[in-house]
């Protein structure tokens, strides 16, 4: 029971981090890919629309390589901990975040930017204003960023090992429990996973309609 | 107060307004009218400092726009688009924009807003949901929204064509009561020669991305400078 206890609480954590971390990346960048106007913005927008669809298994192979012993970034010591698991869903979870950000800036009318500047606003007060009459989508991003991540498995494995008590999450351990043919623990986990990501989204809803009548 | 010379602006590459020169004084009423697509929006985002001048100068209170710092110029102006264009939040809090850019003290800016509301007759709707306004309660409160800013040029993009005639009519009445009441420095784009002669002290004509004519409403009417204007001018 412990054990599930630890390996429901680390998924949560890595997740929650990574969602976190996509968003401070996210939001800001997916702010300037809407409102920005620069030759190639709408390359750099298909790329980011793409990373919305990056396989987690490749993400997890990139980063794998990448914090290998022998790689780059391979006297950090990082493969096989948590920490390697939260860089590998940020990478998946970022431009999802991102990706969405622009779309619900880019659903706004375009004259709405000239009424704040006209009223007075600064720069950072008008992308504050835009922010907010965006909420709503702008949290739907929010939770399409953590459902990326909490319900992955490719990556987590690649990179993280599936060690028990140091990298075990749920969708590892799921997995590893059907490969063993423990069908019944394997599903018990599955709901466990399914509950928890209800209730995580239960709670962004919650706020999104709170919001929404604001 | 506001002093324009051989001012070109382009967007998209194109010419999208000349002016060779115009000065409006402080306190006049300037109505914009021209063919749609013209170039009359430009000339007021232009002055709004929201376009930038290609060639040329727009100055206010004799310093160009280019040595202006960009904010203290725009918090000098209040903006009035065709359409209120307001947040999704109550309507207090849409006439409150304005004055929360600029750190009005609550006390003072709560003070205003009623004032403002009152005079456009929108008071009692303050803690409304600005989407639950008809369209002339909305433009009612746009204008609030710029009013309490006490801009020292209000600029005016068609803020009558969105609503249905009778409101129209009426919103006139406050307005012009308003505009009379403050003598602010004012520039309104708009589509009726009547509204232009009623509220403008001056007319401004613009055709073709070009400003042709200004002068008083009868002068132009009576003695247009060229045919394109005498024909515009027939036609409304």
């Amino acid at each position: 029971m412990s054990e599930i206890f630890e390996i429901t609480t680390l998924s949560l954590q890595v997740s929650m981090l990574a969602t976190v971390i996509s968003l401070v990346i996210g939001l800001p960048f997916g702010t300037w890919l809407a409102l920005g106007k620069f030759r190639g913005r709408s390359i750099l927008l298909s790329i980011v629309n793409t990373g919305m669809a990056l396989p987690p298994v490749v993400v997890g192979l990139v980063v794998a390589m990448t914090l290998w012993r022998s790689g780059p970034l391979g006297d950090l010591r990082l493969i096989y901990t948590p920490w390697a698991i939260v860089i590998a869903q940020t990478v998946i979870s970022a431009p999802v975040v991102m990706g969405l950000t622009a779309a619900a800036l880019e659903a706004l009318d375009p004259r709405l930017q000239q009424q704040l500047l006209g009223l007075g606003a600064s720069r950072p007060q008008m992308i504050w204003h835009l922010w907010h009459e965006a909420r709503l989508p702008l949290l739907a991003a929010l939770m399409a960023g953590f459902g990326s991540v909490i319900s992955e498995v490719g990556a987590s494995m690649m990179v993280g090992g599936n060690i028990r008590g140091q990298t075990r999450v749920l969708t590892t351990a799921i997995v590893l429990e059907t490969s063993k043919g423990e069908f019944e623990r394997a599903l018990a986990l599955s709901a466990l996973l399914l509950i928890i990501t209800y209730l995580i989204n239960l709670a962004l809803t919650w706020i999104q309609q709170k919001g929404a009548r604001k | 107060m506001i002093s324009i010379k051989n001012l070109l602006v382009q967007r998209n590459g194109r010419d999208a307004l000349k002016v060779e020169t115009l000065d409006i004084s402080k306190g006049e009423t300037l109505a914009v009218v021209g063919p749609n697509g013209a170039g009359k929006s430009t000339f007021l985002l232009a002055l709004a400092h929201l376009l930038k001048a290609t060639k040329g100068e727009v100055m206010l209170h004799g310093k160009s726009q280019r040595d202006w710092n960009d904010l203290e110029y725009r918090r000098r102006i209040a903006f009035v688009f065709q359409d209120p264009l307001l947040m999704d939040m109550s309507v207090r809090e849409n006439i409150a924009l304005g004055l929360k850019f600029r750190n009005v003290e609550k006390k003072e800016a709560n003070e205003r807003i009623y004032q403002w509301a009152k005079a456009m007759g929108v008071e009692a709707l303050l803690e409304r949901r600005a989407n639950q306004l008809s369209g002339g309660e909305a433009q009612r409160v746009s204008l609030a929204r710029a009013f309490v800013l006490d801009p020292e040029l209000l600029l005016m993009d068609e803020p009558f064509s969105a609503v249905d005639p009778q409101t129209r009519e009426k919103l006139l009445d406050d307005l012009s009561r308003v505009l009379a009441e403050n003598q602010r420095t004012t520039v309104f784009v708009t589509h009726n020669l009547k509204e232009a002669a009623q509220f403008g002290d001056r007319v401004a004509v613009i055709i073709g991305n070009e400003l042709k004519q200004v002068g008083r409403p009868q002068q132009v009417k009576e003695s247009p400078v060229d045919s394109s204007v005498g024909v515009f001018l027939r036609g409304l």
